[in-house]
């Protein structure tokens, strides 16, 4: 074991992590801890845009965004976050073009702005262009500006190194944050890293579905953590499906596409959003437009021979504008479906997107340990966080936002923390429930397999919690779940070595997924109404009355060891808006 | 209300793209591994396995791993080509491994997989990329500007954004540098990629160290190293144009003009 000593530790390199880093490191002596390398995050595969308020093509202001993102969450959106998230947006826009960020322009040399889904001028009058973007790989850009920024400012990095524990120590009574531990994959040694501050920053948790946009990576590690830890997890019943995903792969096509005019098509080749949003056809919400897909299949009108797909027609706008502002996206239909988007519509699906849930905190980044008690020096930024600035459903390019407004705040309310305070003494044996857990997993020699459980949970999370869900089906993944983790138990992996231990490290993740998959199930069965990306058919309307409130699910631990979810709930912060239907 | 409706457009390769499951072929991938912990011996091991030839190398890598042996070690991330992870060299050409479909690479052969060349083997498929990034990090690859910063966002043309918008696209995923002969006999060579990445900067108007990033690139293991075999070209899974900003920075070099 090797004990390194920091300020401040930031655990994830993706933009999150990165726009931390930049501000901590001026601050205090900080260190990266990454289980990629930094330019590997998923906030690379980000394509649409960054929304802010910048007016550079037309009217727009920082209030219409606050109301858009309220909106967009279905009310559920804590009000003072959203504030600051659509303020802020218009300075973190521009400090990114400051550090080199090559935005798309207009005639005059201005960032340029698109449309994007559920961005709108005036309350909701007609769409507005929004959203500042770089072709459709703006998170691909905002990724290596980033990292080129931490190389500018001297970032220490440690790559491929996975943090496994979250160290907490009491000191008078309040739970105070002492470091991480983590698994160094290329050597499989064991590192603390006793730390004032960690801010977590480890992104989402996506992969207990199967169709998803996510990354393999995506295995929810610091909120699996926290959670061990006995911290709570706010909204995680939210769970963001993007209409456009690939056929049956789930590879994200940008929103963005329709932003430039795409338009979303059944096998009749009707335009069927203008039945389910008239103002906003295809660019209404996320929740609201992957429904309507769902709903189109159902009824029969979905494409191809088992009619279980819709499509992206991009073919009446011109390929110079196709070239131009969506390169990459084309190029994946070309490569993973060998169809040419100029002539062919592109054969899609809702994919599983984004984690609204997450980590609690409150609009400096601080994790909190119940409603309203913080737990001192630890901090939580992006979609591994839950502020909640995009309550029951996200708004495209919001997330690209919330990683530099959030990002930004955590990483310099943590370096301030750390300024001002000492070093909390470690724990007896910091490493404990590390080697604990890393032995078990490569000494196991039960006979099941991960990929086999991880394939079980990936099907149950699809058929019982995705974009309709039921009384019924939840209950199903719930006891679906727990039979799971059962056999969990009993898996062996092969791989018994040290060196670049991937096949290990790969049932630690699964671990990871079947227990935020239960949270997910947990929450969202006790949630008896619809409201933004949780939809449920056996109550499908919002009931501000019992459930304007956020769900707050903890992790406890009986006398006999037995695990169980406890769920609490907290209240909605509400500043001018008043929850309305929500139309598009 | 109006509704739309257009006639749908069939094509050949739509409907091809619209058929489920297809048929499944037998498809053999031969793997360079090594692990020092177990050996210092490489072997070649075959692997066999059923596959739809719409499915990607990495699938097939996955199933190895997954179904037939778990100690086959490679990095992967995104699966569609953005994160950089996965570049191996596959029948003997670099390549994403997420990028490239069974078919397309003539499955009824077995299809060759190993690491990239040029870089240290630490286990089967993974290298050690450290020298690829001390690389990166050394040609300065950040805006440099003087001067007061503009309270709003710095102008730029259309034209003159689109300058250096090829290398923009780099995820430096190390197929162009680790198929570069010049690279594989000498690892002080800057490589591809960097260029690249300085490339993005000495071509960005916005951008004043433009001559210190010119004359690091001037020094013996700069651009002069270069031979223009394009090989970094054929081998970018991004379709930038390597070999010609190599070229244009040599030029720049020459001229001083960029």
């Amino acid at each position: 074991m090797q004990i390194h000593k920091y300020d401040t530790v930031i655990v994830g390199a993706g933009g999150a992590g990165m726009r931390a880093a930049i501000e901590a490191t001026k601050r205090s002596r900080t260190a990266v801890l990454t289980k990629l390398y930094p330019t590997r995050s998923h906030t690379g595969a980000a394509q649409g845009g960054m929304a802010a308020a910048l007016a550079n093509v037309e009217e727009d202001n920082w209030e219409w965004h606050t109301f858009d993102t309220i909106k967009g969450g279905d009310y559920l959106v804590d009000q003072d976050a959203a504030e600051i998230l659509a303020k802020e947006a218009i300075d973190a826009v521009l400090d990114l073009e400051k550090m080199g960020l090559p935005f798309n322009r207009t005639p005059e040399g201005r960032i340029d702005q698109r449309r994007f889904g559920g961005h709108t001028r005036n309350h909701g009058e007609a769409a507005v262009r929004r959203s500042c973007y770089a072709a459709d790989r703006t998170g691909h850009m905002i990724l290596q500006t980033l990292y080129q920024n931490c190389v500018k400012e001297g970032v220490e990095f440690f790559n491929e190194f996975y943090v496994l524990d979250l160290l907490l120590a009491e000191v008078d009574g309040v739970k105070r944050t002492a470091g991480v531990v983590a698994y160094e994959l290329a050597t499989g040694e064991i590192h603390v890293f006793q730390a004032k501050a960690v801010i977590f920053a480890s992104g989402g948790n996506g992969k207990f579905y199967k169709v998803t946009s996510n990354a393999h990576t995506l295995t929810g590690d610091g909120q699996a953590a926290a959670w061990r830890r006995g911290l709570p997890l706010e909204d995680m019943e939210f769970f963001q499906f993007h209409p456009t995903g690939i056929w049956r792969m789930g590879i994200l096509l940008t929103e963005g596409a329709r932003g430039e005019g795409g338009i979303l098509r059944n096998k009749d080749g009707e335009r069927f959003m203008e039945r389910y949003a008239p103002v906003m056809k295809d660019l209404a919400s996320r929740d609201v437009v992957s429904r309507a897909i769902y709903t189109e299949i159902r009824e029969g009108r979905g494409c191809g021979p088992e009619g279980d797909h819709v499509y992206l027609d991009l073919t009446h706008l011109p390929p110079e504008q196709l070239d131009a502002k969506l390169p990459d996206i084309t190029e994946f239909a070309r490569t993973y479906l060998g169809i040419e988007p100029y002539t062919d519509p592109v054969p899609i699906q809702p994919t599983a997107h984004y984690a609204m849930g997450g980590i609690p905190t409150n609009v400096q980044g601080e994790v909190l340990t119940d409603n309203t008690t913080v737990v001192p020096g630890l901090y939580a930024a992006g979609e591994v966080a839950c502020v909640s600035v995009h309550g029951a459903n996200r708004l495209g390019t919001n997330s690209l936002l919330d990683i530099n407004v959030f990002g930004r705040r955590s990483g310099i309310a943590a370096a301030e923390y750390a300024a001002t305070h000492d070093f909390v003494e470690l724990p007896e044996n910091p490493d404990s429930l590390v080697v604990e857990l890393v032995e078990r997993m490569r000494d196991a020699n039960g006979g099941e397999r991960v990929t086999d459980i991880r394939k079980a949970l990936q099907e149950t999370m699809d058929a019982n919690a995705m974009v309709f869900r039921t009384e019924q089906t939840l209950k199903q993944a719930v006891s679906d779940i727990a039979a799971l983790k059962v056999r969990y138990k009993s898996i062996s992996v092969q791989d018994k070595g040290k060196r670049y231990n991937t096949d290990l490290l790969e049932a630690v993740e699964l671990g990871n997924l079947l227990d935020l998959a239960e949270v997910l199930a947990v929450s969202a069965l006790a949630r008896k109404e619809s409201r933004g990306g949780h939809y449920r058919e056996d109550y499908p309307t919002r009931d501000d009355v019992n459930f304007m409130r956020h769900t707050m699910a903890y992790r406890e631990v009986g006398e006999d060891g037995e695990e169980s979810i406890r769920l609490d709930y907290k209240p909605v912060v509400q500043t001018r808006y008043q929850p309305m239907e929500r139309k598009y | 209300m109006s509704t739309t409706t257009v006639e749908s457009k069939h094509s050949a390769a739509l409907d091809a793209a619209e058929t489920g499951d297809a048929h499944l072929i037998t498809v053999t991938l031969r793997v360079r591994r090594f692990n020092p912990e177990v050996s210092d011996q490489v072997v070649w091991v075959d692997y066999e396995m059923q596959m739809d030839p719409k499915e990607r190398v990495l699938d097939a890598l996955h199933k190895i791993k997954w179904e037939l042996d778990g100690t086959l070690t490679f990095r992967r991330s995104c699966a569609h080509g953005i994160c950089g992870s996965d570049a191996m060299r596959i029948n003997g050409r670099n390549r994403l491994a997420c990028k490239t479909l069974l078919k397309d690479i003539n499955p009824e052969k077995p299809i060759t997989v190993e690491p990239i060349k040029g870089l240290t083997v630490l286990k089967d498929l993974v290298v050690d990329m450290e020298p690829f990034f001390q690389a990166f990090r050394d040609v300065m690859p950040f805006l440099v500007t003087k001067g007061n910063e503009p309270t709003r966002e710095r102008l730029q043309s259309a034209e003159d954004r689109a300058r250096f918008d090829d290398t923009t696209k780099c995820i430096l995923c190390a197929a162009c540098t680790s198929s570069c002969p010049v690279f594989w006999n000498d690892g002080q060579y800057f490589g591809p990629a960097a260029i690249v990445n300085a490339h993005r900067f000495i071509f960005d108007s916005r951008d004043e160290a433009g001559e210190q990033r010119l004359e690091i690139l001037n020094d013996r293991d700069g651009v002069w190293r270069c031979r223009t075999t394009f090989n970094c070209t054929d081998a970018c899974p991004r379709g930038i144009e390597v070999t010609k900003a190599i070229q244009e920075v040599k030029r720049a070099l020459l001229t001083r003009r960029f």
